[in-house]
Protein backbone atom coordinates (compact mmCIF):
# COMPACT_ATOMS: atom_id res chain seq x y z
CA UNK A 1 0.00 0.00 0.00
CA UNK A 2 2.72 1.72 0.75
CA UNK A 3 6.13 1.59 -0.61
CA UNK A 4 9.43 3.82 -0.63
CA UNK A 5 12.01 3.14 -3.03
CA UNK A 6 15.57 4.43 -2.15
CA UNK A 7 14.30 7.99 -0.44
CA UNK A 8 17.19 10.08 1.07
CA UNK A 9 16.93 13.71 2.50
CA UNK A 10 19.81 15.92 4.30
CA UNK A 11 19.22 18.43 6.76
CA UNK A 12 21.84 20.57 5.62
CA UNK A 13 24.64 18.48 6.22
CA UNK A 14 22.94 16.08 7.77
CA UNK A 15 21.81 12.90 6.41
CA UNK A 16 18.46 11.48 8.20
CA UNK A 17 16.98 9.31 5.51
CA UNK A 18 19.66 7.16 3.88
CA UNK A 19 18.62 5.45 0.76
CA UNK A 20 15.93 3.83 2.75
CA UNK A 21 13.28 1.59 1.32
CA UNK A 22 10.23 0.01 2.97
CA UNK A 23 7.04 -1.56 2.71
CA UNK A 24 3.54 -1.59 3.98
CA UNK A 25 0.99 -3.69 3.30
CA UNK A 26 -2.75 -2.90 3.99
CA UNK A 27 -4.29 -4.13 7.70
CA UNK A 28 -0.49 -4.18 8.70
CA UNK A 29 0.00 -2.20 12.05
CA UNK A 30 3.73 -1.14 12.76
CA UNK A 31 5.55 0.09 14.99
CA UNK A 32 8.37 2.64 14.06
CA UNK A 33 10.77 2.54 16.70
CA UNK A 34 14.31 4.07 17.11
CA UNK A 35 16.60 5.84 18.93
CA UNK A 36 15.99 9.85 19.03
CA UNK A 37 17.08 11.43 15.69
CA UNK A 38 17.22 8.64 13.82
CA UNK A 39 15.04 9.55 11.29
CA UNK A 40 11.49 8.85 12.32
CA UNK A 41 9.54 12.08 11.86
CA UNK A 42 11.20 12.62 8.77
CA UNK A 43 10.41 9.45 7.85
CA UNK A 44 6.32 9.84 8.31
CA UNK A 45 6.63 13.78 7.33
CA UNK A 46 7.86 12.49 3.82
CA UNK A 47 5.23 10.01 3.46
CA UNK A 48 2.46 12.88 4.20
CA UNK A 49 4.68 14.97 1.69
CA UNK A 50 5.53 18.15 4.34
CA UNK A 51 9.28 16.78 3.91
CA UNK A 52 10.17 16.82 0.29
CA UNK A 53 13.02 14.06 -0.10
CA UNK A 54 15.66 14.50 -3.10
CA UNK A 55 16.23 11.17 -3.74
CA UNK A 56 13.84 8.04 -4.02
CA UNK A 57 10.04 7.81 -4.57
CA UNK A 58 7.07 7.34 -1.97
CA UNK A 59 4.25 5.34 -3.84
CA UNK A 60 0.57 5.33 -2.26
CA UNK A 61 -1.72 2.77 -4.02
CA UNK A 62 0.27 2.23 -6.99
CA UNK A 63 0.98 6.28 -7.21
CA UNK A 64 3.82 8.22 -6.67
CA UNK A 65 2.98 10.86 -4.34
CA UNK A 66 5.40 13.39 -6.23
CA UNK A 67 3.07 16.79 -7.18
CA UNK A 68 -0.11 15.34 -5.55
CA UNK A 69 -2.32 15.67 -2.53
CA UNK A 70 -5.31 14.37 -2.99
CA UNK A 71 -3.96 10.71 -1.63
CA UNK A 72 -3.79 12.50 1.66
CA UNK A 73 -7.57 11.98 2.16
CA UNK A 74 -6.63 8.48 2.95
CA UNK A 75 -3.88 9.69 5.32
CA UNK A 76 -5.03 10.35 9.37
CA UNK A 77 -2.19 11.96 10.99
CA UNK A 78 -1.43 12.84 14.40
CA UNK A 79 1.74 14.80 14.98
CA UNK A 80 4.04 14.02 17.82
CA UNK A 81 3.64 17.52 19.02
CA UNK A 82 0.19 19.02 17.73
CA UNK A 83 0.45 22.78 16.81
CA UNK A 84 -2.39 24.45 15.66
CA UNK A 85 -3.50 28.14 15.04
CA UNK A 86 -3.33 29.68 18.58
CA UNK A 87 -6.16 32.00 18.24
CA UNK A 88 -8.62 29.30 17.13
CA UNK A 89 -11.27 27.43 19.23
CA UNK A 90 -11.26 23.70 19.08
CA UNK A 91 -14.81 24.12 17.68
CA UNK A 92 -13.32 26.15 14.81
CA UNK A 93 -10.08 24.20 14.14
CA UNK A 94 -12.76 20.82 14.09
CA UNK A 95 -15.12 22.81 11.53
CA UNK A 96 -12.39 23.62 9.48
CA UNK A 97 -10.64 20.95 8.99
CA UNK A 98 -14.20 19.61 7.96
CA UNK A 99 -14.93 22.55 6.06
CA UNK A 100 -11.49 21.68 3.93
CA UNK A 101 -11.87 18.02 3.69
CA UNK A 102 -15.28 18.76 2.31
CA UNK A 103 -16.44 15.35 2.10
CA UNK A 104 -19.72 13.99 2.37
CA UNK A 105 -19.11 10.81 4.00
CA UNK A 106 -20.41 9.85 7.85
CA UNK A 107 -18.02 11.31 10.42
CA UNK A 108 -16.22 8.88 13.11
CA UNK A 109 -17.22 10.50 16.23
CA UNK A 110 -16.05 8.41 18.86
CA UNK A 111 -13.08 9.78 19.76
CA UNK A 112 -14.61 13.25 19.77
CA UNK A 113 -17.33 11.84 22.64
CA UNK A 114 -15.14 9.53 24.51
CA UNK A 115 -12.76 12.34 25.10
CA UNK A 116 -15.63 15.04 25.88
CA UNK A 117 -14.03 17.40 23.63
CA UNK A 118 -17.84 19.00 23.22
CA UNK A 119 -17.88 20.39 26.52
CA UNK A 120 -14.11 22.32 25.35
CA UNK A 121 -15.26 23.43 22.09
CA UNK A 122 -14.86 27.38 23.07
CA UNK A 123 -11.56 26.66 24.37
CA UNK A 124 -8.95 28.23 22.53
CA UNK A 125 -6.00 26.18 21.10
CA UNK A 126 -3.18 28.14 22.87
CA UNK A 127 -4.75 28.05 26.83
CA UNK A 128 -5.06 23.78 26.21
CA UNK A 129 -2.64 21.42 27.85
CA UNK A 130 -0.26 19.20 26.02
CA UNK A 131 -2.83 16.19 26.47
CA UNK A 132 -5.71 17.96 25.24
CA UNK A 133 -3.88 19.12 22.17
CA UNK A 134 -3.14 15.11 22.02
CA UNK A 135 -6.59 14.63 22.57
CA UNK A 136 -7.74 17.04 19.32
CA UNK A 137 -4.90 15.93 17.13
CA UNK A 138 -6.31 12.04 17.79
CA UNK A 139 -10.10 13.45 17.10
CA UNK A 140 -8.39 14.70 14.06
CA UNK A 141 -6.88 11.64 13.08
CA UNK A 142 -9.65 9.19 13.16
CA UNK A 143 -12.72 11.53 11.84
CA UNK A 144 -12.34 10.92 8.40
CA UNK A 145 -11.92 7.13 8.82
CA UNK A 146 -8.58 7.28 7.03
CA UNK A 147 -7.39 3.87 5.28
CA UNK A 148 -3.92 4.76 6.99
CA UNK A 149 -3.32 5.98 10.03
CA UNK A 150 -0.05 7.74 11.12
CA UNK A 151 0.12 8.13 14.68
CA UNK A 152 4.11 10.00 15.51
CA UNK A 153 4.15 9.47 19.84
CA UNK A 154 0.30 9.08 20.04
CA UNK A 155 0.16 8.12 23.68
CA UNK A 156 2.75 10.58 25.03
CA UNK A 157 1.06 13.02 27.46
CA UNK A 158 -2.42 11.55 27.38
CA UNK A 159 -3.74 10.49 30.63
CA UNK A 160 -4.18 6.64 31.30
CA UNK A 161 -7.89 6.73 30.39
CA UNK A 162 -7.74 9.04 27.61
CA UNK A 163 -4.58 6.45 26.50
CA UNK A 164 -6.52 3.80 26.83
CA UNK A 165 -9.06 4.67 25.20
CA UNK A 166 -6.66 5.78 21.90
CA UNK A 167 -5.03 2.07 22.05
CA UNK A 168 -8.73 0.44 22.09
CA UNK A 169 -9.55 2.52 18.89
CA UNK A 170 -5.93 1.94 17.24
CA UNK A 171 -7.10 -2.03 17.65
CA UNK A 172 -10.27 -1.39 16.44
CA UNK A 173 -9.26 0.09 13.40
CA UNK A 174 -6.41 -2.87 12.77
CA UNK A 175 -9.16 -5.38 12.69
CA UNK A 176 -11.04 -2.81 9.94
CA UNK A 177 -8.49 -3.45 7.76
CA UNK A 178 -6.37 0.12 8.35
CA UNK A 179 -2.44 -0.06 7.52
CA UNK A 180 -1.37 1.84 10.43
CA UNK A 181 2.12 3.12 11.26
CA UNK A 182 2.67 4.17 15.13
CA UNK A 183 5.96 5.34 16.49
CA UNK A 184 6.45 5.36 20.48
CA UNK A 185 9.18 4.60 22.93
CA UNK A 186 7.15 2.99 25.27
CA UNK A 187 7.47 -0.25 23.52
CA UNK A 188 5.33 -2.03 26.35
CA UNK A 189 2.59 0.14 25.16
CA UNK A 190 2.71 -1.33 21.49
CA UNK A 191 2.90 -4.65 23.05
CA UNK A 192 -0.86 -6.05 21.93
CA UNK A 193 -1.40 -3.74 19.10
CA UNK A 194 1.70 -4.27 16.72
CA UNK A 195 1.99 -7.18 13.84
CA UNK A 196 5.39 -5.35 12.39
CA UNK A 197 8.21 -3.67 13.46
CA UNK A 198 10.70 -1.90 11.83
CA UNK A 199 13.79 -0.51 13.97
CA UNK A 200 15.74 2.83 12.31
CA UNK A 201 19.07 3.90 13.09
CA UNK A 202 20.61 6.54 11.52
CA UNK A 203 18.38 7.07 8.88
CA UNK A 204 18.27 3.57 7.96
CA UNK A 205 15.69 0.81 8.34
CA UNK A 206 17.95 -1.63 10.62
CA UNK A 207 15.65 -4.13 10.81
CA UNK A 208 12.05 -4.97 9.31
CA UNK A 209 10.28 -8.03 10.82
CA UNK A 210 6.91 -9.23 12.01
CA UNK A 211 6.48 -9.52 15.50
CA UNK A 212 6.23 -13.39 16.15
CA UNK A 213 9.07 -14.23 14.10
CA UNK A 214 10.86 -11.69 16.25
CA UNK A 215 9.96 -13.14 18.88
CA UNK A 216 10.73 -16.53 18.17
CA UNK A 217 14.07 -15.73 16.53
CA UNK A 218 15.44 -14.03 20.13
CA UNK A 219 13.61 -16.27 22.35
CA UNK A 220 11.89 -13.60 23.82
CA UNK A 221 8.53 -13.19 25.03
CA UNK A 222 7.72 -9.27 24.72
CA UNK A 223 9.08 -7.26 21.82
CA UNK A 224 11.10 -4.89 24.21
CA UNK A 225 13.45 -7.36 25.26
CA UNK A 226 13.68 -9.13 22.12
CA UNK A 227 15.33 -5.49 20.68
CA UNK A 228 17.44 -5.17 23.72
CA UNK A 229 18.41 -8.95 22.82
CA UNK A 230 19.10 -7.62 19.54
CA UNK A 231 21.00 -4.47 20.05
CA UNK A 232 22.78 -6.35 22.65
CA UNK A 233 24.20 -8.74 20.08
CA UNK A 234 25.13 -6.15 17.46
CA UNK A 235 27.09 -4.67 20.28
CA UNK A 236 28.82 -7.47 21.52
CA UNK B 1 -8.72 27.86 -2.49
CA UNK B 2 -12.04 29.84 -1.34
CA UNK B 3 -12.32 27.45 1.14
CA UNK B 4 -8.65 28.02 2.76
CA UNK B 5 -9.30 31.65 1.85
CA UNK B 6 -12.42 32.13 4.10
CA UNK B 7 -10.62 31.06 7.34
CA UNK B 8 -8.10 33.17 6.59
CA UNK B 9 -10.21 35.93 5.96
CA UNK B 10 -12.24 35.30 8.94
CA UNK B 11 -8.43 35.39 11.15
CA UNK B 12 -7.60 38.83 9.47
CA UNK B 13 -10.91 40.83 10.57
CA UNK B 14 -10.27 39.32 13.93
CA UNK B 15 -7.19 41.28 13.91
CA UNK B 16 -7.49 44.59 15.78
CA UNK B 17 -4.35 45.69 13.47
CA UNK B 18 -6.04 45.90 9.85
CA UNK B 19 -8.98 48.35 12.03
CA UNK B 20 -6.61 50.16 13.74
CA UNK B 21 -4.58 50.39 10.67
CA UNK B 22 -7.51 51.54 8.25
CA UNK B 23 -8.39 54.43 11.08
CA UNK B 24 -4.49 55.86 11.49
CA UNK B 25 -5.00 56.50 7.33
CA UNK B 26 -8.41 58.08 7.91
CA UNK B 27 -6.92 60.06 10.53
CA UNK B 28 -3.84 61.11 8.23
CA UNK B 29 -6.25 62.22 4.94
CA UNK B 30 -8.78 63.66 6.83
CA UNK B 31 -6.65 66.24 8.32
CA UNK B 32 -4.67 66.57 5.84
CA UNK B 33 -7.30 67.86 3.31
CA UNK B 34 -8.78 69.94 5.52
CA UNK B 35 -5.53 71.69 7.64
CA UNK B 36 -4.44 72.37 3.80
CA UNK B 37 -6.74 75.61 2.19
CA UNK B 38 -5.78 74.28 -1.35
CA UNK B 39 -6.64 70.33 -2.19
CA UNK B 40 -3.65 70.00 -4.17
CA UNK B 41 -1.41 71.09 -1.25
CA UNK B 42 -3.08 68.52 0.54
CA UNK B 43 -3.03 65.46 -1.93
CA UNK B 44 0.72 65.97 -1.83
CA UNK B 45 0.63 65.48 2.12
CA UNK B 46 -1.50 62.71 1.84
CA UNK B 47 1.11 61.50 -1.14
CA UNK B 48 4.31 61.24 1.04
CA UNK B 49 2.06 59.89 3.78
CA UNK B 50 0.42 56.92 2.20
CA UNK B 51 3.88 56.43 0.43
CA UNK B 52 5.57 56.35 4.40
CA UNK B 53 3.20 54.17 5.83
CA UNK B 54 1.56 52.09 3.71
CA UNK B 55 4.61 50.07 2.73
CA UNK B 56 5.57 50.13 6.17
CA UNK B 57 2.36 49.10 7.63
CA UNK B 58 1.52 46.75 4.90
CA UNK B 59 5.53 45.02 5.08
CA UNK B 60 5.44 44.23 8.83
CA UNK B 61 1.78 43.37 9.32
CA UNK B 62 2.53 40.49 6.19
CA UNK B 63 5.71 39.29 7.71
CA UNK B 64 4.16 39.09 11.09
CA UNK B 65 1.16 37.56 10.10
CA UNK B 66 2.84 34.63 7.94
CA UNK B 67 5.06 33.72 10.52
CA UNK B 68 1.96 33.22 12.89
CA UNK B 69 0.53 31.19 9.73
CA UNK B 70 3.18 29.10 10.31
CA UNK B 71 0.45 26.24 12.77
CA UNK B 72 -1.94 26.75 10.00
CA UNK B 73 0.18 26.01 7.26
CA UNK B 74 1.53 23.12 9.05
CA UNK B 75 -2.22 21.85 9.80
CA UNK B 76 -3.42 22.37 6.70
CA UNK B 77 -0.52 20.26 4.56
CA UNK B 78 -0.85 17.14 6.32
CA UNK B 79 -4.78 17.27 4.51
CA UNK B 80 -5.71 16.98 0.94
CA UNK B 81 -4.80 20.54 0.17
CA UNK B 82 -2.43 22.05 -2.60
CA UNK B 83 0.72 23.35 -1.21
CA UNK B 84 0.34 26.73 -3.86
CA UNK B 85 -2.93 26.91 -2.64
CA UNK B 86 -2.45 27.52 0.99
CA UNK B 87 0.04 30.11 0.00
CA UNK B 88 -2.00 31.98 -2.34
CA UNK B 89 -4.99 31.83 -0.16
CA UNK B 90 -2.50 33.63 2.48
CA UNK B 91 -1.30 36.56 -0.46
CA UNK B 92 -5.08 36.94 -1.53
CA UNK B 93 -6.37 37.44 1.99
CA UNK B 94 -3.96 39.79 3.45
CA UNK B 95 -3.21 41.76 -0.07
CA UNK B 96 -7.29 42.36 0.21
CA UNK B 97 -7.85 43.14 3.73
CA UNK B 98 -4.94 45.84 3.39
CA UNK B 99 -6.11 46.66 -0.22
CA UNK B 100 -9.69 47.02 1.55
CA UNK B 101 -8.20 48.99 4.49
CA UNK B 102 -6.25 51.90 2.13
CA UNK B 103 -9.57 51.96 0.07
CA UNK B 104 -11.89 52.60 3.18
CA UNK B 105 -8.76 55.27 5.14
CA UNK B 106 -7.26 56.89 1.91
CA UNK B 107 -9.77 56.40 -0.38
CA UNK B 108 -13.29 58.14 0.71
CA UNK B 109 -11.72 61.60 1.64
CA UNK B 110 -9.20 60.86 -1.57
CA UNK B 111 -12.60 60.84 -4.07
CA UNK B 112 -14.27 63.82 -1.77
CA UNK B 113 -11.56 65.95 -2.37
CA UNK B 114 -9.42 65.31 -5.18
CA UNK B 115 -10.62 65.27 -9.03
CA UNK B 116 -11.65 62.05 -9.89
CA UNK B 117 -8.96 61.43 -12.44
CA UNK B 118 -6.18 62.11 -9.85
CA UNK B 119 -7.84 60.52 -7.05
CA UNK B 120 -8.40 57.01 -8.93
CA UNK B 121 -5.16 56.99 -10.29
CA UNK B 122 -3.37 57.43 -6.81
CA UNK B 123 -6.25 54.86 -5.23
CA UNK B 124 -4.44 52.08 -7.80
CA UNK B 125 -0.88 53.17 -6.59
CA UNK B 126 -1.70 52.64 -3.19
CA UNK B 127 -3.12 49.54 -3.94
CA UNK B 128 -0.43 48.49 -5.78
CA UNK B 129 2.06 49.03 -3.22
CA UNK B 130 -0.05 47.49 -0.67
CA UNK B 131 0.01 44.32 -2.83
CA UNK B 132 3.81 44.58 -3.88
CA UNK B 133 4.85 44.80 0.18
CA UNK B 134 2.85 41.52 1.03
CA UNK B 135 4.63 40.08 -1.90
CA UNK B 136 8.12 41.07 -0.51
CA UNK B 137 6.92 40.30 3.01
CA UNK B 138 6.55 36.99 1.37
CA UNK B 139 9.96 36.37 -0.31
CA UNK B 140 11.58 37.60 3.13
CA UNK B 141 9.02 34.94 5.18
CA UNK B 142 10.48 32.29 2.80
CA UNK B 143 14.24 32.94 2.80
CA UNK B 144 14.68 32.75 6.46
CA UNK B 145 12.72 30.10 9.24
CA UNK B 146 13.36 32.98 12.23
CA UNK B 147 10.85 35.14 12.68
CA UNK B 148 13.43 37.78 14.07
CA UNK B 149 15.43 37.77 11.11
CA UNK B 150 12.67 37.64 8.76
CA UNK B 151 11.14 41.07 9.93
CA UNK B 152 14.29 42.32 10.36
CA UNK B 153 14.65 41.41 6.45
CA UNK B 154 11.72 43.49 5.77
CA UNK B 155 12.06 46.51 7.83
CA UNK B 156 15.55 46.80 5.90
CA UNK B 157 13.63 46.64 2.20
CA UNK B 158 11.46 49.01 3.74
CA UNK B 159 13.93 51.50 4.46
CA UNK B 160 16.03 50.42 1.37
CA UNK B 161 12.77 51.48 -0.91
CA UNK B 162 11.71 54.64 1.02
CA UNK B 163 14.78 56.51 1.98
CA UNK B 164 17.68 55.16 0.39
CA UNK B 165 17.04 54.40 -2.92
CA UNK B 166 16.41 57.87 -4.24
CA UNK B 167 19.24 59.57 -2.16
CA UNK B 168 21.70 56.75 -3.86
CA UNK B 169 20.51 57.67 -7.45
CA UNK B 170 21.15 61.54 -6.29
CA UNK B 171 24.88 60.37 -5.02
CA UNK B 172 25.17 58.50 -8.10
CA UNK B 173 23.84 61.54 -10.49
CA UNK B 174 26.02 63.98 -8.82
CA UNK B 175 29.26 61.88 -9.08
CA UNK B 176 28.66 61.12 -12.44
CA UNK B 177 27.72 64.28 -13.60
CA UNK B 178 29.87 65.11 -16.62
CA UNK B 179 28.47 61.73 -18.08
CA UNK B 180 25.03 61.69 -20.47
CA UNK B 181 23.19 58.64 -17.60
CA UNK B 182 19.45 59.83 -17.96
CA UNK B 183 18.92 56.34 -19.44
CA UNK B 184 20.63 54.86 -17.09
CA UNK B 185 18.70 56.57 -14.01
CA UNK B 186 15.33 55.79 -15.70
CA UNK B 187 16.78 52.46 -15.90
CA UNK B 188 17.36 52.67 -11.87
CA UNK B 189 14.34 54.04 -10.90
CA UNK B 190 12.33 50.84 -12.17
CA UNK B 191 14.32 49.24 -9.47
CA UNK B 192 12.04 51.08 -6.23
CA UNK B 193 8.26 50.53 -6.36
CA UNK B 194 8.09 53.99 -3.77
CA UNK B 195 9.64 55.76 -6.15
CA UNK B 196 7.74 54.84 -9.00
CA UNK B 197 4.63 55.48 -7.46
CA UNK B 198 6.14 58.92 -6.15
CA UNK B 199 6.74 59.48 -9.94
CA UNK B 200 2.85 57.97 -11.27
CA UNK B 201 1.30 60.19 -9.09
CA UNK B 202 3.65 63.21 -9.68
CA UNK B 203 3.16 62.99 -13.50
CA UNK B 204 -0.35 63.17 -13.15
CA UNK B 205 -0.11 66.33 -10.61
CA UNK B 206 2.52 68.09 -13.05
CA UNK B 207 4.59 68.88 -10.56
CA UNK B 208 7.87 68.53 -11.39
CA UNK B 209 9.89 70.20 -8.63
CA UNK B 210 8.19 67.37 -5.90
CA UNK B 211 9.66 64.73 -8.18
CA UNK B 212 12.67 63.86 -6.74
CA UNK B 213 15.03 63.08 -9.32
CA UNK B 214 14.35 60.29 -10.78
CA UNK B 215 10.96 61.36 -11.21
CA UNK B 216 12.31 64.95 -13.46
CA UNK B 217 13.80 62.39 -15.71
CA UNK B 218 11.42 60.22 -16.13
CA UNK B 219 9.02 62.61 -17.54
CA UNK B 220 11.50 63.89 -19.50
CA UNK B 221 12.18 60.56 -20.78
CA UNK B 222 8.79 58.63 -21.27
CA UNK B 223 6.02 61.78 -21.50
CA UNK B 224 2.84 61.45 -19.35
CA UNK B 225 0.95 58.90 -21.26
CA UNK B 226 3.62 56.35 -21.97
CA UNK B 227 5.15 56.92 -18.55
CA UNK B 228 2.24 55.76 -17.07
CA UNK B 229 1.81 52.87 -18.80
CA UNK B 230 5.69 52.17 -18.29
CA UNK B 231 5.12 52.46 -14.53
CA UNK B 232 2.14 50.74 -14.18
CA UNK B 233 3.88 47.46 -15.89
CA UNK B 234 6.37 47.43 -13.80
CA UNK B 235 4.60 47.75 -10.70
CA UNK B 236 3.08 45.07 -11.56
CA UNK B 237 5.66 42.81 -12.45
CA UNK B 238 7.14 44.14 -8.53
CA UNK B 239 4.43 42.25 -6.75
CA UNK B 240 4.17 39.43 -9.37
CA UNK B 241 8.07 38.75 -9.44
CA UNK B 242 8.15 38.45 -5.40
CA UNK B 243 5.62 36.74 -5.11
CA UNK B 244 5.72 33.92 -7.71
CA UNK B 245 9.10 33.56 -6.57
CA UNK B 246 7.88 32.59 -2.98
CA UNK B 247 5.40 30.35 -4.03
CA UNK B 248 8.09 27.96 -6.03
CA UNK B 249 10.27 28.08 -2.99
CA UNK B 250 7.48 27.25 -0.62
CA UNK B 251 6.32 24.40 -2.79
CA UNK B 252 9.55 22.63 -2.17
CA UNK B 253 10.16 23.93 1.60
CA UNK B 254 10.37 21.30 4.09
CA UNK B 255 7.76 21.88 7.16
Amino acid sequence: MIEIKNVTKHFGKLRVLNNLSLQMMKGECIALIGPNGCGKTTLIKSILGMVLPENGAIIFDGYTIKNDNEYRKHIGYMPQIGRYPENMTIGQVIDMIKGIRHEHTALDLDLFEQFELSKMLDKKMRTLSGGTTQKVSATLAFLFKPKVLILDEPTAGLDPIASEVLKRKIIEARDRGCLILITSHLLSELEDIVSQVIFMQEGNVVLHKDVNDLKIATGQETIARSIVHLLKMETV
Amino acid sequence: MIRILKYVAIDILKNKIVIAYTIMLALFSWSAFSLEDNAAKGLLTVLNIVLLTVPLVSVLFATIYVYNSNEFIELLVSHPVKRSMIWKALFIGLSLSLVTAYLIGVGIPLLIFADWGTALIMLAAGMLLSVISVAIAFLSCIFTRDKAKGIGISILLWLYFALLFDGIVLFLFFQFADYPIEKAVVFLSAWSPIDLCRILILLRLDVSAMMGYTGAIFKNFFGNSLGLVVSFTLLALWFLIPFLWSLRKFKKKDL
